[in-house]
């Protein structure tokens, strides 16, 4: 089944501790490849790192094994993190195992297909524009992208800095939640990890799995038109549905207006790919690395390098990334991003002091077919609606089963305040149980 | 390339032509075939437009709360120089070996 799914690049196992106890102790986690393993290869999904074995683990990777998880392999991915579909891995596509004629969605196709295929229990994605939210919708699975600084990204490998963050997939609510229990928490290798008995309003002790108890009685969720707007209409009446349920057991349902998701994707795509085409500079041959042959000087020997590493998703990234930068266009591009930037985290702010969540479709559309985005980079991009503006904004969000739509499965993905994980998790379960 | 960004030559401000194509890749230090190059810069075109849309976005103010985060001044354990050797292609010496500079 899982050669059949090509969910794993690297098939290797990392024993937990034989003497932890606790919700993971015997679980097993698939882990995303972009992700260091200490002496197991860790490609991004690149031929550029089909070889390379990090000398150190990460922090997530050694908090999980330190509570008794074992790590089963290293999962599939699109090229270091850039794509929605898995497609663009140099290791070959993903398939979706609800339907092998799909994607499974992306970047983290490989550890949401390894979940929904009962591969491992749990799996470590990132999400960096949505990547664990979109496979966890399109698989079927539960995927939560926690708050900007919750968990530390100390030993993964960067595409985005400013906007990425790992995240756990999990056949449950209360399984995902136990997961982010484990790998959440301050680093001092990571100085944006946040202390949360420091953060105002936050609740260092929160237990995210004891969340999980379906209990909505009064919860207010705000329903953003601007998130159903343009989405399929299965999509739209399946999340519908279960928006109605949550009401049904108790919630409060309001409308809401976020004019700024708009520019969502705009200014996604252009922080995302500025960051990356200065993230990926370092990939030059020498340190690690695939290394062409050529024998000319060191910017041929560099260009021809990455000529033969990377794939053409990721120079189109790099490419827009450095003429977004360049001078004459970074006032255009790069500024109005970051005006942009602030005005979804400003729009989100003041939606939250009305509601508690809002919902949404997670993916505004039913999984692609293998192969049917691939050369439309745009079409791809604009599936990335709703997930990009919570990375904008440094929230937590959650994707759920809503259900399956032309048998489908359909993602309800619910976003929260800044270190609200709680609640998404309640809400989430709530979804579930119904 | 960047006499042009300013200009409000109309429907063509976001067109891009192979040779700014070629120009991207050499600062970024990619080379590309020519079928790529082509592939790109009707790619780009589109993608440019999509992005003109920003120039809606109003200017907001951006307060963002940021604090430099700093630990102690102190030697603490690292790689090997081994280990930090592991993934070249090429060392000499225990040092790296890269291509040439001229």
């Amino acid at each position: 089944m899982a050669a059949d799914l090509n969910a794993f690049v690297t098939e290797e196992t990392i024993e937990g501790d034989a003497d932890a106890d606790g919700p993971l102790a015997d679980a097993t986690v698939a882990v995303k490849d972009n992700i260091s393993t200490e002496g197991i290869r860790t490609t991004c999904g690149s031929e550029m790192l089909a070889d390379y074995v990090p000398p150190y683990s990460a922090t997530v990777v050694d908090r999980l094994t330190g509570a008794g998880a074992t790590i089963v392999g290293k999962t599939n991915m699109d090229e270091f993190g850039m794509g929605t579909t898995t497609e663009t891995s140099a290791f070959g596509p993903t398939r979706n195992p609800v339907d092998t004629d799909r994607v499974p969605g992306g970047s983290s196709g490989g550890s949401a297909a390894a979940v929904a295929a009962g591969e491992a229990d749990v799996a470590l994605g990132s999400d960096t524009g949505g990547s664990v939210r979109c496979p966890a919708a399109f698989c079927g699975v539960v995927g939560i992208k926690p708050t900007y600084g919750l968990v530390s990204r100390y030993g993964l490998i960067a595409y985005a800095n400013s906007l990425e963050q790992i995240g756990p997939i999990a056949g449950t609510v209360e399984e995902a939640a136990a997961a982010l229990d484990v790998i959440a928490g301050d680093d001092p290798n990571d100085g944006t990890t946040r202390d949360l008995s420091e953060v105002d309003g936050a609740d260092p002790d929160a237990s995210y799995a004891a969340a999980a108890d379906g209990d909505v009685a009064g919860l207010t969720v705000g329903v953003p038109a601007e998130l159903f707007d343009g989405a399929d209409e299965r999509v739209v009446e399946t999340v519908e549905t279960a928006i109605d349920d949550l009401e049904a057991r108790g919630a409060e349902t309001t409308d809401i207006s976020l004019p700024s998701v708009e520019h969502a994707v705009q200014a996604y795509y252009v922080i995302a790919m500025a960051e990356a085409s200065s993230n990926l500079a370092r990939f030059d041959g020498v340190r690690y690395g695939r290394r062409s042959d050529a024998d000319g000087n060191w910017n041929e020997s560099f260009a021809e390098t990455r000529e033969e590493g990377f794939g053409a998703e990721v120079k189109r990234r790099i490419l827009l990334g450095t003429y977004a930068l360049s001078a004459g266009y970074h006032d255009k591009y790069y500024e109005k991003a970051q005006d942009a930037r602030a005005w979804v985290r400003r729009d989100f702010e003041d939606a939250f002091e009305d509601v508690d969540v809002i919902a949404s479709p997670t993916m505004p559309v039913l999984p692609f077919e293998l192969g049917e985005s691939l050369d439309d980079p745009l079409r791809m991009y604009l599936a990335d609606a709703n997930t990009t503006p919570v990375n904008l904004a440094n929230l937590p969000a959650i994707s759920v089963p809503a259900g399956e739509a032309d048998g489908l499965p359909v993602g309800l993905q619910l976003v929260g305040p800044k270190f609200g994980e709680e609640t998404i998790v309640r809400a989430a379960s709530a979804v579930e149980k119904r | 390339m960047s006499d042009t960004a300013a200009s409000d030559d109309g429907e063509d401000a976001t067109a891009v032509d192979a040779e700014e194509v070629r120009h991207v890749a050499d600062l970024a230090r990619v080379r590309l075939a020519d079928d790529e190059v082509d592939e790109f810069a009707a790619q780009f075109g589109d993608i440019l437009e999509y992005f003109e849309a920003l120039d809606e976005v109003p200017e907001v103010e951006r307060e963002e709360e940021l604090v430099n985060v700093m630990r102690p001044d102190e030697v603490e354990s690292g790689l090997s120089q081994e280990e930090a050797l592991a993934n070249a292609e090429e060392t000499e010496d225990g040092f790296f070996v890269g291509p040439k500079v001229s």
